[in-house]
């Protein structure tokens, strides 16, 4: 089980969080102009690297705010989490 | 208010005898609770301390005034409980506080209490919550909304040896359960 440290609330354990798959996938600036293929890639195509990973988790079971995490998707390592508007480098 | 059920009544018998060694629990069956979310810092913010004649908390702890608490939810929301009855007055006060700046909505219905309270009270809890509630993590005046098992509950130390769970009535059976459960076992031990 991972120990998540929630940006607002401090660390807790994993069931009290929800995953949201992966952070920092911005909205198309315009969906009207993608291609299906394209529109496709957005909503359903991410990442699936080795290594440091973003990815966006929910406190479900406390505050309900969503924040990032950055994960290591080889050994699971939580190297940090920090809050929505914040950078990777933010991470702690 | 004459047609309100106590969510627990039926596991009353059980509460009772559960008690050992001082420790107890207690359904408190009804709670007035008003949510409120408004800005941090804001002057909102601001009126609705000088309303309740505290300031709204920071993370994970609780503040009270003549008989009001609040209660920290999250870095905008607070949830402020006072005595069965006074939901009415306090969302009138806290309405008129905000002045459509944020959100007040009665939410008393929402959740109700069980006070678990003596030398083994933290004992018991530590049989069915995760979160750490030894003096150094966790302290009188300190809040965290988490886990009993599936179930989510809002947890409030109240003393040294006192803490208030607020759970949602339709899970305050399965709660009750495992505190139930958590306080047998400490039971037959002491008595072993």
């Amino acid at each position: 089980m991972f120990e998540i440290r929630c940006p607002y609330c401090g660390p807790r354990d994993e069931p009290e969080f929800k995953y949201g798959g992966q952070a920092h996938v911005a909205y198309p600036a315009d969906p009207e102009l993608l291609s299906d293929e394209e529109w496709a890639r957005f909503l359903f195509v991410r990442d699936n690297s080795r290594g440091r990973y973003a990815e966006r988790w929910n406190h479900a079971a406390g505050c309900r705010r969503w924040f990032n995490v950055i994960r290591d998707t080889g050994t699971h390592e939580l190297v940090g989490s920090y809050r929505v508007g914040e950078q990777p480098e933010d991470a702690r | 208010m004459a047609d309100r059920a106590e969510p627990l009544a039926a596991l009353q018998g059980r509460i009772n005898d559960a008690a050992f060694g001082g420790t107890t629990l207690m359904t408190v069956p009804f709670v007035a609770q008003v949510g409120l979310r408004v800005e941090p810092g804001s002057a909102a913010a601001g009126r609705v301390e000088t309303a309740l004649g505290l300031e709204l908390p920071e993370v994970n702890r609780m503040s009270e005034s003549g008989g009001r608490r609040a209660i920290w939810l999250a870095p905008d929301e607070w949830l402020v409980v006072a005595a069965d009855g006074e939901e009415r007055s306090l969302v009138a006060l806290l309405e008129e506080a905000i002045a459509g700046e944020g959100s007040v909505v009665d939410l008393s219905a929402n959740r109700t209490g069980l006070e678990l309270a003596g030398p083994d009270a933290r004992t018991v809890l530590a049989t069915c919550c995760s979160l750490d509630f030894h003096p150094r993590a966790f302290g009188p005046g300190q809040c965290a909304q988490t886990l009993i098992h599936k179930a989510g509950v809002l947890v409030e130390q109240r003393g040294d040896d006192r803490y208030l769970l607020l759970v949602r009535p339709s899970f305050a059976a399965y709660v009750a359960e495992w505190l139930l459960d958590g306080m047998l076992g400490l039971k037959a031990d002491a008595a072993a």
